[in-house]
């Protein structure tokens, strides 16, 4: 414990709070502020994207964007806590969160789940919330890896074999779940997140080496054989735009629509006839982006994607300037998730990546991918905290 | 931190910002290189274009009497993405529909399936059973007669619970109809429906898929003035087509009304006497062959000389245009194109066969173009010999040595086979030298054989006319295939029927080894339309008439004018000259009274015109009698009227039925005599003998009036248009004499009961 103590007057709260050493003066604000921002623009492309189908169910045209302000200050919430709980505290946690995803997982595989877009990754509660608990397996396996690979040995800054085969060993059983859904796209991010952790804890080359082609083998070879003929339509529309013009192929045509008829400027909040005409599906969600492209232009969604850029630039600071490893591997961790999502994301929307259910991080609406990236950037906030008190 | 972890993140780093410029560039390629098309692509996709038909034109006789109008009719019609829509793809609403229209829902679900889309069993919807139109248009189901008022009732039924029918409307809408039948129907033609594979043609850019157009007739050939200019509505719609706004309407505006130069009367007389004529001539006994002549089908045609407008044009047999409203059926079809005597073929202009000793008027002129002159005396053999065979006259007859009137008016062959060979000999007989004068054939080209006649009509044919170069072209091309049939015979043939086997293989033999020579036979042939002549019916017209009216050679034409759905407008069509037959004005005027002698006492076709006032009107005329392999000779005559100054020619064919004088002349003298009141009816051509020669007028209420009617607020008082000029610029005028008004046909047109709801 420090010396606080001696100190010979009582500090008021409002003193500690901004002390040069508290919490709030020492946070990352610019990563905060970036992550705020896109929540926000998020926020505005939600209601866009929803007020129209509202007004003509005579439903409340606000709804989406009320429930998406909840969800973002329950996020704001949990990252908060994230980024305040005790180090020592959350690697003893570590174990209990993945135990709770890997069950979450394996109750949507059973009779709780719910079956939306074909995929059963849904457990549908009461008064219509639902929780996504891959979002949250993401998280548990980013602290799970941290914490197996952060364990200092003498003399040892790299992971052995069996460092690397415990951390395969443990991210596999999520993995399975999730392709049983199935859900390729949170698949692929999982991969990506054991790619960076792996490579950055400092795991030998033909581990990454081999991860990588292992990737490439199961998504070149086994997917085609494994996956059904619309989800290979997925793959197949990224190379040639008329495939299933009726199915996947109007969703990426649509998307492109919107997003190039959008121009320099954009054609305004609200104003976006492909937006507003309801001719993108699930734009609210995974093609969040193609609201950006049009309404706003490629001044909207450039700085959107700079914005993420940020977020990720401040992540990998966050993670060069980590004082531990275990510090250091939780921030490569979520930048990995966050890299991996937002290039699937926005690249399908552009159509240069294959359509997968992913969500933008903090701008699409849903609340457990809300819930799941503010306590990522919670655990950024920690790392980035700790790293500045020693 | 290990140098290798530090590396690692470096590497991280490259590969987010890689990632991030990778976005970034993709997104500005998208909106700027290429942000016009995708500003294109939102535009298409929100706007939906409705379209209102508009009302198509009238298809009038000389006299405005409707051959072709529209009726109203209420048409069901089923918008699939909406019924779609419903709770289990509209299950209900189809099973409600099935009730009222007697169609099974199944059935009426295959409708208005877009042709080519993926079913339920796997295989791509096809034609019939699916809808070749856009999958947004409404696609009609059934249409019902608007007058039946118990069918209206059951119908409306669907207007008026609206809400048990979503996507279904029942309404008034314009459908052809066709007052006089199956009158003039080759001439008319019908309508049907643009197909996906059309609009990629450059005629149909720009038009709806499903659209009707023109498929035959002066349908096809006049679409673009009868169909006048769909209505659209321009909207705003989003995903599901709703709409959200209109961007524009244009109205419909109806097409113009066509004025054929057709006669109605006229045409229904021809077509009777043609039906009439060919069911005698299967009454009669082949003598030759077993049985009765089989005369399966026949054409016969009545144009204006002056200025080469077609009067009358009748095929047989015909069919009625209306199995085609509201769209024929495969089975329909089907029946329609395999029956036997090819029903929807115009044998007027699409019939080909040998036109036999009516092509000695061409063949005359060419005698004379080749020297030999027009008052000398000729022999008339019973048999003259060409090379090393005899070459007979019809029935062996000889009339010793004649004029060239005796030769016509007798048909005498003998004197053409000489004229021929000898013209044959000049040229090199069968050594095939270039600069042959090839008088015949040159001739005959310039009496419009072997070429298009320009008729306003789509497909017809042109028939052949063959020289030397004709056989050595054609030689050349089917050298390979003969040559392998005269070594190896015809074996399939000999099967069922060794005599044609025979006959077949003797010609491969001979065409193998000697096709490329223009024989002494052929050319003998080609002089009384025999071998290898071919010519329509319409193409013989057109040169009678260029014989009658003193050598100019016109195009056929069917439309006279149009007048606008308004009345406001009238175009008149000027004819066109083909061109001037090489012959001169003697030769022809010669031949004119020559053919004076045909249907009088001692002329082949005397006992067709026994009784004929030759006083009243002098009729000109020649018979032929084709020759067929193994089939009954084909019946020819052509004629022109009256002789002095011709105002009208007709020629009329009826294959397999015998010699010209037994079946086409009575058919001619039936047309003749109701044109000219002989029969003991007042006369169809008007005062003068002639027809009007000025369009219908359109009366202010919308009804069409005929031609010199009075009307209250004449449209434009211009002269008539003057001398049909070959100028292809349409001429604008009406002449508004003063006429017979109101004749009994004349009562107000159902014009003005289109699109009304």
């Amino acid at each position: 414990m420090s010396p606080v103590r001696l100190r010979p007057r009582e500090i008021s709260l409002r003193e500690r709070a901004l002390d040069r050493t508290s919490p709030l003066r020492q946070l990352d604000w610019v990563l905060l502020l970036a992550v705020t921002s896109l929540v926000s623009v998020g926020g505005l492309h939600v209601w866009s994207a929803t007020r129209e189908r509202e007004i003509m169910l005579g439903l409340d045209p606000q709804a989406f964007l009320k429930k998406h302000i909840i969800n973002a200050v329950i996020g704001m919430v949990l990252g908060t806590a994230a980024a305040l709980v005790d180090y020592r505290a959350l690697r003893a946690y570590a174990p209990f969160v993945y135990g709770a995803s890997c069950l979450g997982l394996l109750a949507v595989l059973s009779p709780l789940g719910s079956v939306i877009n074909g995929a059963r990754s849904w457990i549908v509660l009461p008064a219509g919330f639902q929780i996504q608990p891959s979002e949250f397996a993401k998280l548990a396996i980013v602290v799970g890896m941290a914490m197996l690979l952060g364990e200092k040995r003498d003399g040892e800054d790299s992971p052995r074999d069996s460092d690397v085969l415990q951390v395969l060993g443990l991210c596999a059983i999520p993995m399975a779940l999730i392709m049983l859904q199935p859900d390729f796209g949170t698949t692929m991010v999982f991969i990506f997140v054991i790619l960076g952790v792996l490579a950055v804890a400092g795991a030998p080359a033909r581990w990454v080496a081999g991860l990588l082609l292992a990737g490439i083998v199961v998504g070149g070879l086994v997917a085609p054989a494994v996956l059904k003929d619309y989800q290979l339509n997925r793959f197949r529309v990224v190379a040639n735009p008329h495939v299933d013009p009726r199915g996947v192929g109007y969703n990426v045509n649509q998307a492109r629509i919107a997003i190039g008829s959008g121009g320099m400027f954009g054609k305004g909040l609200f104003e976006g006839t492909q937006t507003q005409g309801r001719f993108i599906p699930e734009q609210q969600t995974d093609f969040v982006f193609t609201v950006a492209g049009e309404e706003l232009g490629l001044v909207g969604a450039g700085g959107i994607i700079l914005a993420l850029g940020l977020v990720l630039w401040r992540g990998l600071g966050i993670a060069t300037r980590a004082t531990d490893p275990f510090g250091r591997l939780v921030a490569a961790g979520v930048v990995s998730w966050f890299t991996f999502q937002s290039f699937e994301n926005i690249g399908m929307t552009l159509g240069i990546m294959p359509v997968t259910g992913l969500p933008l991080p903090f701008v699409s609406y849903g609340g457990s991918a809300m819930f799941a990236n503010l306590m990522a950037v919670g655990l950024l906030q920690n790392v980035h905290l700790r790293s500045r008190e020693l | 931190m290990s140098d290798r972890s530090r590396l690692r993140l470096v590497v991280l780093r490259v590969v987010v910002v890689s990632i991030l410029m990778t976005l970034l560039g993709r997104l500005a390629y998208l909106q700027i290189a290429e942000g016009d098309k995708y500003r294109a692509a939102a535009a298409t996709n929100r706007i939906r274009a409705v379209i209102t038909p508009a009302a198509r034109g009238q298809v009038l006789d000389d006299r405005g009497k409707p051959l072709v109008s529209n009726r109203t009719a209420l048409v069901v019609s089923v918008t699939r993405s909406l019924v779609r829509s419903q709770p289990e793809r509209g299950k209900e609403v189809l099973a409600r529909l099935s009730k009222i229209v007697g169609i099974p829902a199944a059935q009426i679900s295959l409708l208005i399936t877009p042709c080519g889309e993926k079913q339920k069993n796997g295989a791509r919807a096809k034609a019939p059973n699916c809808w070749n139109g856009s999958p947004l248009q409404a696609v009609p189901i059934k249409s019902y007669s608007a007058i039946n008022p118990v069918e209206v009732r059951r119908v409306l039924a669907i207007e008026e619970h609206a809400e048990d029918f979503p996507g279904v409307d029942a309404r008034y809408a314009a459908v052809r109809e066709y007052p006089q039948g199956s009158l003039a129907a080759h001439a008319l033609g019908y309508l049907g429906p643009l197909s996906e594979e059309d609009l990629k043609k450059e005629k149909y850019k720009g038009r709806p898929s499903g659209a009707l157009v023109g498929r035959a007739g002066v349908e096809s050939v006049y679409d673009d003035r009868l169909r006048g200019v769909d209505g659209v509505q321009r909207l705003l719609v989003d995903k599901d087509a709703t709409v959200t706004g209109t961007l524009g309407t244009v109205e419909a505006r109806a097409g113009d009304n066509l004025v054929l130069s057709l006669d109605g009367d006229i045409q229904r007389v021809a077509e009777r006497a043609l039906a009439e004529g060919i069911a005698a001539a299967r009454q009669r006994p082949d003598l030759k062959r077993s049985g009765n002549f089989p005369a399966p089908k026949g054409a016969a045609i009545v144009v204006d000389v002056r200025d080469g407008r077609i009067v009358a044009m009748a095929s047989n047999p015909t069919y009625d245009p209306t199995v085609f409203v509201g769209g024929i059926s495969t089975r329909e079809y089907r029946a329609l194109s395999n029956d036997t005597g090819q029903p929807l073929i115009s044998n007027a202009t699409q019939g080909l066969y040998a036109p036999g000793s009516t092509f000695k008027v061409v063949s005359t002129a060419a005698a004379v173009a080749a020297g030999n002159s027009l008052s000398g005396y000729y022999q008339c053999p019973s048999a003259f010999k060409v090379g090393n065979r005899l070459f007979r006259n019809f029935e062996g007859e000889q009339f010793g040595t004649i004029n060239l009137t005796t030769t016509l008016v007798k048909s005498c062959d003998t004197v053409f086979y000489k004229f021929a060979y000898d013209q044959w000999k000049r040229d090199g007989g069968t050594k095939t030298r270039t600069g042959a004068a090839e008088v015949f054939p040159n001739m005959a080209r310039s009496w419009g054989f072997g070429t298009d006649t320009g008729i306003d009509l789509p497909d017809e044919r042109k028939g052949l006319i063959t020289d030397r170069g004709y056989k050595q072209r054609f030689w050349d091309q089917t050298k390979a295939v003969k040559c392998k049939r005269a070594r190896e015979g015809y074996p399939e043939e000999a099967k069922t029927d060794p005599a044609r086997a025979a006959y077949l293989h003797q010609l491969a033999k001979e065409f193998c080894s000697d096709g490329y020579r223009y024989n002494a036979g052929d050319a003998a042939l080609f002089a009384i339309g025999q071998g290898d002549v071919l010519v329509s019916p319409l193409q013989l017209t057109m040169a009678y008439a260029a014989l009658a009216n003193g050598g100019t050679l016109w195009e056929p034409r069917l439309a006279k004018g149009f007048l606008s759905a308004d009345g406001k407008t009238y175009t008149a069509l000027p004819s066109a000259k083909k061109g001037t037959l090489s012959s001169s004005r003697a030769v022809l005027d010669f031949m004119r009274v020559a053919l004076t002698g045909v249907p009088m006492e001692g002329g082949t076709a005397q006992t067709a015109f026994r009784g004929w006032p030759h006083g009243q009107v002098q009729l000109a005329g020649k018979t032929g009698t084709a020759d067929a392999f193994g089939k009954a000779p084909t019946s020819w005559f052509a004629s022109f009227a009256p002789a002095g100054a011709p105002k009208y020619a007709i020629v009329v064919m009826v294959p397999e039925a015998g010699t010209g004088g037994t079946t086409a002349a009575p058919i001619s003298r039936k047309i003749w005599d109701a044109m000219y009141g002989f029969g003991g009816k007042p006369p169809l051509l008007g005062p003068g003998g002639v027809l009007p020669a000025t369009l219908p007028v359109v009366r202010p209420d919308g009804s069409i009036a005929p031609p010199g009617t009075r009307v209250p607020r004449a449209p434009v008082e211009v002269p008539p248009s003057p001398e049909p000029s070959a100028s292809a610029s349409p001429a604008t005028g009406n002449k508004a004499l003063g006429g017979v008004p109101g004749l009994p046909w004349s009562a107000p047109a159902r014009r003005t009961s289109w699109g009304e709801k």
